[in-house]
């Protein structure tokens, strides 16, 4: 089909599955990496991009993103945000199932798996639902949903009907092998809340969100998951006793993987004084302590994923008074650059910042991208590492401009992204 | 992040009054120096003053309040405002109109000033973030966030007993967790500069790191009372036994209930004050409401003069950066 051959030259080849940085050109025929470092024989390029002095690296893959099609196209469609992913040099989304209606039938991801093939800006894969409209009570088809190409589950943050129903879901997801994706908060003890219970949110007099309500839940899922041998993974945590409990467990020898939205990695509860409905997320920013235990961790590999947590949202979504306003953040254009301020702020090296957004998700949900050996879908970002720039809501190309890093100035900028061979993404310059 | 409303304008005049939080102490004590400039003498009614005919104030309640609608609506009238009464609770919200969609039609009927009652925390905020540059928003209570009307009142019912603030030890009792009113009272009396503010509560009625907001806890009503010059006594709502935060007002009542026996704790000349309206036998006994050294109905007639102070301090302002 593909016929195309490109040759990368000149770049600095980051490649952390095949334990590779170094400068080595990449040669793609057919959608495919036909060779890395060494020309492949009879290889001729059709045409060549020039990366010297820019990283090559895997294409990210972002678990965890709120696609908002079908059921909320005015917040974003398929199309929109896979060409939002392009432009931050993400090849891979990874779609909450969380649409309307819902991922519980092969049906509904048919639909979005067309739609994401014919925009071809990204490749789409779904987590299908863990129980039936995500309404906690009944068990979705997790069987029919993983045989039509869904490649884990979820009940994303709607509560679960009772500590019953979730065991039962984890061993029935085992049974299909399928990762089960948690997003560990117990409803009860987040009730209204709509920031981090602590002094901020006394002084504005917010309803509180307390560290426990996610530190009780991962405790009840991390006991579940090991009498169930789930293959848990903990999206999107947010304190640092939580990330003290998975790690003692991984120890224990639980099978279990963890990310972190990268914005938990910058923002804290301080953020939201003033009111701003641009830092209502959830789970909330936390302290500054969680905040410093989460870079750690993900220094350490104890977190392994890096992910967006994209939610796009129309502007009147957020313009209302702060706990009225719907939580999100539209990440999928800051993903990378802030990945890189965490090498920026010596929290962790190039190649390790890379594996988390790359090889790390692949490996959590045991997928096959997030790699440049030869025979794999060249799936490629290339990025400037020394472009300065600033970050103006109106140039985003996500539906959603809802972002509280406006006006944030950023070093390095994605210049050309391929997926399946193909540039989906080249800046101007 | 920007955008944030700016209570006072780059003189330092009153624009909007939101929150407590940000003024400094002589802000606080100019509003006081001109609500006595109305305060009503004894036994002689407050005389209406021509500052602000001419203008239009309207109060945007989202909440029911007849009480603290109804003193606005007086401060504003004696000051020869005209006052539109807009209750949304039972209108446009309900059939899904954005709170700006709201504000809009009202701005497009003209108005000077608005003063809000919202349930949401920072509706004040984000409406005085919304509104035309010459409007000015009175914060008549958002969620739990903020009264800071009734919190200059209760200033203005101490100062008038007790003078100076510097000596005073005060003590606020009940429901800290949900009331707005005590919030506003804690960052006031701290800003006045009272030598200790108490907080006097069970822990499932007092908000996270309560301490840095400045205050003392206490979980003992005599203890929290002991030799304070005034009490502050808050209203509780029945919904906090069905929220499993009491076990029963009879309980309330039993621990921290203010009687004439327990006032014996505080310093003789203690004042009781109480934002209303109030559940007598819940939170206070009548003989303690009613009592002499109760000033609870002082606080509100107090209140029209306070509210008088805030609007034309605000008002006057904004019609002179007009004319520039």
């Amino acid at each position: 089909m593909n016929t195309s051959s490109i040759h990368i030259r000149g770049g600095r080849l980051i490649d952390p599955a095949n334990g590779i940085d170094a400068e080595k050109d990449i040669f793609i025929t057919n959608g495919l990496v036909a060779g890395v470092g060494e020309k492949p024989g009879g290889f001729e390029a059709k045409e060549t991009i020039d990366a010297s002095g820019k990283i090559v690296c895997p294409g990210i893959i972002d678990l965890g993103v709120h696609l908002r099609e079908p059921g909320e196209e005015h917040k974003g469609t398929i199309c929109s945000e896979a060409e939002a992913a392009a432009r931050g040099g993400i090849t891979t989304l990874i779609c909450m199932p969380n649409t309307r209606p819902v991922i519980d039938t092969p049906a509904v991801w048919e639909l979005i798996r067309r739609r994401a093939k014919a925009c071809g800006s990204a490749r789409v894969l779904a987590i299908g639902a863990l129980t039936k409209n995500l309404e906690g009570e009944q068990l979705a088809e997790m069987g029919a949903l993983q045989q039509a190409g869904c490649i884990a589950v979820s009940n994303t943050r709607r509560r679960m009907g009772n500590t019953l129903v979730t065991r039962h879901a984890m061993e029935y997801a085992r049974t299909f092998d399928l990762p089960v994706i948690l997003c560990s908060e117990d409803p009860h003890l987040k009730a209204d809340g709509c920031m981090h219970e602590g002094s901020v949110a006394s002084r504005l007099g917010l309803p509180g969100i307390p560290s426990a309500a996610e530190t009780v839940a991962v405790a009840r899922d991390l006991a579940l998951t090991e009498h169930t041998d789930s293959r848990s993974h903990f999206h999107t945590l947010s304190t640092g006793r939580a990330i003290e409990m998975i790690r003692q467990a991984k120890r224990g020898g639980a099978r279990l993987s963890a990310d972190v939205a990268i914005h938990q990695l910058f923002l804290l509860d301080t953020d939201v004084d003033g009111f701003h409905a641009t830092c209502h997320v959830d789970p909330p920013f936390r302290t500054q302590t969680d905040r410093d235990i989460l870079r750690q961790a993900v220094a350490s590999g104890d977190i392994e994923v890096i992910c967006s947590d994209h939610q796009p949202h129309e502007a009147d979504a957020k313009t209302e008074p702060f706990p009225l306003t719907a939580p999100g953040i539209s990440g999928l254009e800051t993903l990378l650059p802030l990945s890189l301020k965490l090498v920026e702020d010596g929290i962790l090296d190039l190649p390790t910042v890379i594996a988390r957004l790359t090889w790390g998700p692949a490996q959590a949900l045991g997928l096959p991208q997030g790699r440049l050996d030869s025979g794999r879908s060249a799936d490629i970002c290339i990025f400037d590492p020394d472009e300065i720039w600033t970050l103006d809501p109106e140039g985003m190309h996500s539906s959603g401009r809802n972002t509280p890093f406006a006006g944030w100035e950023f070093r390095g900028r994605v210049t050309h992204t391929l997926f399946e061979g193909r540039t989906t993404w080249r800046s101007a310059s | 992040m920007n955008g944030e409303p700016q209570q006072t304008d780059t003189q330092g005049k009153l624009r909007h009054f939101l929150s407590i939080e940000g003024f400094r102490r002589e802000q606080l004590v100019q509003i006081l120096d001109a609500a006595e400039s109305f305060a009503m003498l004894p036994g002689r009614q407050v005389k209406k003053v021509p500052l602000l005919r001419g203008k239009i104030i309207t109060n945007l309640f989202f909440e029911n309040s007849t009480r603290t609608r109804t003193t606005f609506e007086l401060a504003a009238k004696l000051l020869s405002a005209d006052v539109i009464n807009f209750n949304v609770n039972v209108s446009a919200t309900s059939k899904g109109e954005t709170l700006l969609d709201t504000l809009r039609n009202i701005e497009a009927m003209h108005s000077d000033m608005f003063v809000v009652r919202h349930h949401a925390s920072g509706a004040a905020h984000f409406i005085a973030q919304h509104v035309a540059p010459g409007v000015s928003v009175i914060n008549a209570g958002d969620g739990r966030h903020a009264h800071p009307t009734q919190a200059m009142l209760d200033m203005f019912t101490i100062r008038r007993h007790k003078g100076d603030f510097t000596p005073l030890r005060v003590a606020i009792v009940g429901d800290i967790q949900h009331s707005r009113v005590a919030r506003s009272q804690i960052m006031a009396l701290n800003i006045l500069g009272v030598s200790e503010v108490r907080v006097v509560a069970p822990r499932t009625l007092l908000p996270a790191d309560v301490r840095t907001l400045g205050v003392h806890v206490f979980h003992d009503l005599e203890q929290g009372i002991e030799d304070v010059d005034v009490i502050i006594m808050l209203r509780l709502q029945r919904e906090r036994m069905d929220n499993a935060l009491l076990p029963s007002a009879h309980e309330y009542f039993q621990l921290w209930g203010l009687t004439q026996e327990r006032l014996q704790r505080a310093r003789p000349d203690a004042i009781v004050m109480h934002p209303g309206p109030i559940n007598r036998g819940v939170e206070i006994t009548s003989e303690v409401a009613d009592g002499p050294q109760s000033v609870i109905l002082q606080q509100v007639s107090y209140g029209i003069a306070v509210r008088m102070a805030v609007m034309s301090m605000a008002m006057g302002n904004r019609s002179g950066d007009q004319g520039t």
